[in-house]
């Protein structure tokens, strides 16, 4: 009976129980959002590389390190030379290395020069292997592996030509335009960086860059190369490598080696550690947001309140009459709190379906502008802490309505003044 | 409930009742006893203990001093929950005016009394509906919303929901001050009628004196306190008679 008083109450006051509804809902649509973003977001984050054990690159911080190397942001401090990578690949505890050259992109997206080991070795996700949407890995030079997103938002098909530009800004004034490359393969998405690189061979680099000096083109055209002098093109630098290997338990120790490596200053880091730093640096502006998040929610429960003591003026002859009818005044403060709880339950559900809405509404957005891959449904496993928490608090509000009118009934008993 | 005459519907021992503070409004009825079925009219000017009075009797406050007892049951002193629960099933209330949840339906309305006395609603509808036709409420508006019938129908509904429960008491708080005199007075015939048939004690309380020779007792607020024991009379033979 007081669930169908109620719910026909609300429904009479129907023009402002809305617009707490409405307030509610987006307070919580944003909550749960926030929430999911950050989750994803961190999902995203740190699962764009998996099953790599070490990242080595010239001597600089782990961050730069991994943010030029996995994310494609910012530049490396000095190349590596090619004959360490190989010396330290062919380290007898190293199962798999791949090498990265990065400094030219195309339109804006980055090229990394690589070799084969790249699509066999690199793991994402959880230890998920890249793999082909279309056509296959490069075979020689003047060939390119494009991510998802580039192939797509740059509306890219299999042997298009395709010209690659010197530096990693979006406008170049430096392109290698007598060098064009041929598409031979488009990666599936991963929800990575991957998708947004373009992958040549190291050869193809060490080609277009072809007597260049200090990071000078030669005045001319890049003379063509036979097919004869493009099989002995041999990488002279690289930018960083990845290195996988066959004992976890030798990670420190090659770690350290690599770190006092006589021959070269090099840096290597592991990526867990890396990404899990760079994560706390970002968590303040999670925290930051979250805590904005539980205030909008705050102000909009304490509105709700304000809502519901309103009314109280307006229902004290209401709540005298089902005194009258034997209506106990607990029963009227439970009566309040059901409304509380009719008001929180609608708000909840409205506030996922609208989330859930505009998640899927905008997840191709966020996948092809941002490379971000989220989930259309906001549910984590401690989603329904959070629900359960804002209920909580809630009815703990609810109930200063609910207590005045409890006090209230019982101090104006049968009386019923306007 | 037992309707036998003479059997004390309301019994006051002792009663007293003062609220906080030095000078503060007091009431005392030594002596106060109606039988079953009795039909008391209390007048007052504002200001005398009339809703006070109400409030007591039925259980809302709790009175200072002395025992309240309602068909030989221990009604005044007694735990605010237990009081709760006696007004629910033993005692019915009719306001003034508007006494009805305006979005409800005419049998919710009703009904409501059913479910605060921890009665089934579906156990109490073929006598909420019996009581609403007795009262001239035709079927074809027991689905509308209280706030869509005239003021007499509203009325009509209240006294229905007061004599849902079958209580042992009707009280009944200036419930025709909104009527003019034609519906007064039917609306004064048909609750007695109704509490007749039931074998309700009913306890009127109103200023206008007009009404006072429908009950079978009248008494004036200030009156209370001499002492009150229509018991000893013949309540067939004393309609309109004034006691005191």
């Amino acid at each position: 009976m007081l669930l169908t008083l109620a719910r026909q109450s609300l429904w009479h006051r129907r023009g402002t129980v809305l617009m707490t509804l409405l307030s509610l809902t987006i307070s919580i649509a944003l909550l749960l959002g926030i929430d999911h973003l950050r989750l994803e977001a961190k999902r995203s984050f740190t699962s764009t590389v998996s099953g790599t054990d070490l990242i080595v690159g010239a001597r600089s911080g782990q961050l730069n390190l991994l943010l030029y190397s996995v994310f494609r942001l910012g530049n490396a401090t000095n190349n590596i030379s090619y004959q360490h990578y190989q010396q330290l690949a062919s380290h007898p505890q190293v199962a798999w290395a791949i090498p990265m050259a990065l400094g030219d992109s195309h339109r804006g997206f980055r090229v990394i020069g690589t070799n084969g080991d790249y699509f066999r070795y690199f793991r994402y996700g959880q230890q998920q292997q890249l793999a082909f949407a279309q056509g296959q890995a490069f075979a020689g030079v003047y060939q390119v592996v494009l991510g998802a997103a580039v192939a797509e938002k740059l509306g890219y098909q299999l042997g298009a030509q395709i010209i690659l530009s010197h530096g990693v800004g979006a406008v170049s004034f430096t392109q290698h335009k007598d060098q064009p490359f041929s598409v031979v393969g488009i990666l599936a998405p991963t929800g990575t960086p991957v998708d947004q690189s373009v992958h040549v061979s190291l050869e193809s680099i060490e080609a277009i860059h072809l007597g260049w000096q200090g990071g000078t083109p030669r005045l001319g055209k890049t003379p063509k190369l036979s097919e004869e002098q493009l099989k002995k093109l041999q990488p002279k630098v690289l930018t960083a490598f990845m290195l996988g290997l066959k004992s976890k338990v030798a990670t420190f120790a090659i770690q350290r080696q690599i770190n006092e490596f006589k021959a070269e200053p090099l840096t290597a880091i592991l990526p867990g550690a890396a990404l899990a730093e760079l994560w706390q640096m970002l968590a303040m502006v999670e925290n930051m947001l979250l805590l904005v998040t539980l205030l909008v929610l705050i102000a909009a429960l304490i509105g709700m309140v304000t809502t519901l003591l309103a009314a109280m003026k307006e229902r004290q002859r209401e709540m005298a009459i089902l005194r009258a009818v034997g209506a106990r005044p607990w029963q009227l403060f439970w009566l309040i709190e059901l409304e509380v709880l009719c008001i929180s339950l609608g708000s909840m559900v409205s506030a996922i379906l609208l989330l859930c809405a505009g998640l899927a509404a905008a997840r191709p957005v966020l996948s092809s502008q941002y490379g971000l891959v989220i989930s259309w449904l906001p549910w984590h496993n401690h989603s329904a802490i959070l629900l359960a928490a804002f209920m909580t608090l809630a009815l703990l509000l609810g109930a200063i309505p609910s207590y005045l009118t409890y006090r209230q009934s019982l101090a104006q008993g049968l009386q019923v003044r306007l | 409930m037992p309707a036998e005459p003479n059997f004390p519907a309301l019994e006051l021992k002792n009663f007293y009742f003062s609220y906080p503070g030095p000078d503060a409004f007091s009431l005392q009825l030594p002596d106060f006893q109606l039988a079953v079925g009795q039909h008391l009219f209390i007048r007052g000017v504002s200001g005398s203990g009339k809703t006070t009075l109400l409030n007591l009797l039925s259980g809302i406050h709790a009175i200072s001093r002395g025992e309240i007892s309602i068909h030989g049951q221990l009604f005044q002193p007694q735990t605010a929950a237990r009081r709760d629960l006696i007004r629910a099933r033993d005692i019915g209330v009719v306001f003034q005016q508007l006494n009805l949840i305006g979005y409800l339906s005419v049998l919710d309305n009703v009904l409501l009394a059913a479910e605060f006395a921890g009665h089934s609603s579906d156990s109490k509808r073929p006598r909420a509906q019996m009581l609403l036709s007795a009262l001239g409420l035709e079927e074809n508006l027991w689905q509308q919303q209280a706030v869509q019938l005239s003021v007499g129908q509203q009325q009509r509904v209240a006294i229905a929901r007061a004599l849902l429960n079958e209580p042992a008491l009707l009280i009944a708080d200036e419930p025709t001050s909104a009527l003019d005199a034609d519906n007064r007075d039917a609306f004064i015939r048909l609750m007695l009628n109704e509490a007749d048939r039931c074998g309700t004690t009913v306890l009127f309380v109103s200023h206008d004196t007009a009404l006072a020779h429908y009950f079978h007792w009248q008494l004036q607020m200030d009156a209370l306190a001499a002492g009150v024991r229509p018991l000893s009379q013949n309540i067939n033979g004393t309609e309109g008679a004034v006691c005191c």
